[in-house]
């Protein structure tokens, strides 16, 4: 059993996943285009520190180790026990933002994880912005995709957390949060093509994470059911979670 | 079969929770909701240690004093009254009516040592009221499919009839009265009473929660959170049920 980072399958079973299954709850839209095993890069939308710890809770323990968030290293490492947190424990990749000015490739430690077969999270949207808006998607995905064009992209979009945690805010406020799984993209080759696509892909699930409409003439149906009598003999607090 | 009254305080988080997700709030009232959340364990420590005079005044009273002040002391107040209200409505629903089917479970046993009912005197209670409840819903859906007509209330519940609701209420009535001697210490008239109280109550319970559906333009609350969804939905009639038929036991056995 080499190679499972024990650590963060700890993590994962002792905070991340009770933080996303019990304290907010997630409504999972299509789980079942979610990578198990296999090389992925994942695109999301960002309104919230708990971004990454919701998608990080979507992979079996099995896999966490080869998942690794890429963030802004100016903010993750910003104190010392922050940058150990985020390096050790949610295993980012750091994004140095400073070697853009600089003219270095900020994303040469994103290509070696790929190489090494891992998967990734990235945020294309930059920042965490406004609560629950979207903003304009950036290129830099695009540029992995040209080195690693046969690898399959996910996008998934959050609907919820930005009410939860939002930015400049401390206090964690447990709402459930919707989380949409996107069918697997191709690379096309055409950057403006593949990033127009992404945008629509987000746009339609942000506009499916606005309640529905009452229809009339809907049959009252009957909520009777074994289930709720079990519930309260039951003694498992997890049923509900995972 | 023991009946865990804990089981309730993850209903009223998860309602609570569905509650909260559902209306819209206010950014600047997330401490206020924090401070709403934390209300839950507070409610159930009271039924743990068995207080029933805090249990019973903690939300109506202090929640409803101390929230209103944490919202001024923040200091945004357009939107002030609806959210004072929303919230105070959602936890009053969500926490102090399900916490009753929890102090249930602590009620001291009344029942004599050699009653059927002696030895699961709380969880008797709790099968009593969620039985009743639940088959309610059935019989009135069953009714109102068979001999439905005359709507009852077309403008919350389309599909509600009169006939549905006199039948439920019929049907829960006796059945209230044939579970009594089995499952608690009620006498056989007042178990026909405490089925009609469950049967009409469950009604009310069942169309506000529509009301608040319709009012937030939602089709069920199953169908935005799958999966999680739906907890109010099932729990809409145990809102009106839990609290007066606790009433209804405390009043006529302690």
């Amino acid at each position: 059993m080499t190679g499972y980072n024990w650590f963060r399958v700890i993590v994962q079973w002792l905070i991340v996943k009770p933080l996303a299954g019990i304290v907010l709850g997630l409504n999972i839209r299509n789980p079942e285009r979610l990578p198990q095993a296999k090389q992925v890069i994942i695109v999301a939308n960002h309104n919230s520190h708990l971004d990454t710890l919701v998608l990080l809770s979507l992979f079996p323990w099995r896999s966490i180790h080869r998942v690794r968030p890429v963030a802004a290293a100016d903010y993750f490492l910003r104190t010392p026990l922050l940058a150990w947190f985020s390096l050790n424990v949610l295993g980012i990749i750091p994004l140095d933002r400073a070697n853009i000015r600089r003219g270095e490739d900020p994303l040469q430690r994103v290509r070696e994880s790929l190489g090494k077969g891992e998967s990734i999270i990235i945020f294309p949207e930059g920042s965490r912005g406004e609560p629950e808006e979207l903003a304009p998607i950036k290129g830099g995905v695009t540029h992995l995709l040209k080195d690693f064009p046969e690898l399959p992209v996910l996008p998934i979009f959050m609907f919820g957390l930005g009410r939860s945690l939002p930015r400049g805010e401390a206090v964690l406020v447990p709402f459930f949060v919707d989380v949409f799984v996107g069918e697997e993209l191709k690379w096309s080759g055409n950057k403006n093509e593949f990033l127009a696509q992404l945008d629509a892909i987000f746009k339609g699930f942000a506009e499916a994470a606005h309640p529905e409409r009452w229809e009339d003439g809907r049959s009252d149906a009957i909520f009777f059911s074994p289930g709720s009598l079990a519930f309260f003999c039951s003694p498992s607090l997890l049923q509900h979670s995972y | 079969m023991r009946v865990r009254w804990e089981r309730a305080t993850e209903l009223s988080f998860l309602a609570l929770k569905e509650y909260l997700s559902l209306i819209p709030t206010r950014r600047a009232d997330r401490r206020v909701l924090a401070w709403a959340y934390l209300s839950i364990p507070f409610q159930y420590l009271w039924v743990w240690i068995e207080w029933y005079g805090m249990f019973i005044i903690f939300i109506p009273v202090y929640v409803f004093l101390f929230l209103p002040l944490r919202m001024v002391t923040i200091g945004e107040t357009a939107g002030f009254l609806k959210a004072a209200g929303t919230i105070h409505w959602g936890l009053m629903i969500t926490v102090f009516s399900i916490s009753h089917i929890a102090f249930l479970l602590v009620l001291p046993n009344t029942a004599p040592a050699t009653a059927a009912t002696a030895t699961v005197f709380g969880a008797g209670l709790v099968l009593y009221l969620v039985i009743l409840t639940e088959l309610n819903d059935v019989a009135q859906y069953v009714w109102g499919k068979s001999f439905g007509e005359r709507k009852i209330l077309p403008t919350v519940s389309p599909n509600k009839t009169v006939a549905g609701f006199l039948g439920g209420l019929g049907t829960t009535a006796l059945l209230g009265l044939a579970l009594a001697p089995l499952l608690t210490p009620l006498t056989i008239l007042e178990g026909l009473g405490a089925g009609i109280l469950i049967g009409a109550s469950g009604f009310v319970g069942d169309v506000t929660i529509s009301a608040m559906k319709r009012d937030l333009g939602i089709k069920d609350t199953g169908s935005i959170l799958p999966g999680h969804g739906g907890i109010l939905d099932r729990v809409d009639s145990l809102t009106y049920t839990a609290p007066l038929f606790f009433h209804f036991i405390r009043y006529f056995h302690y």
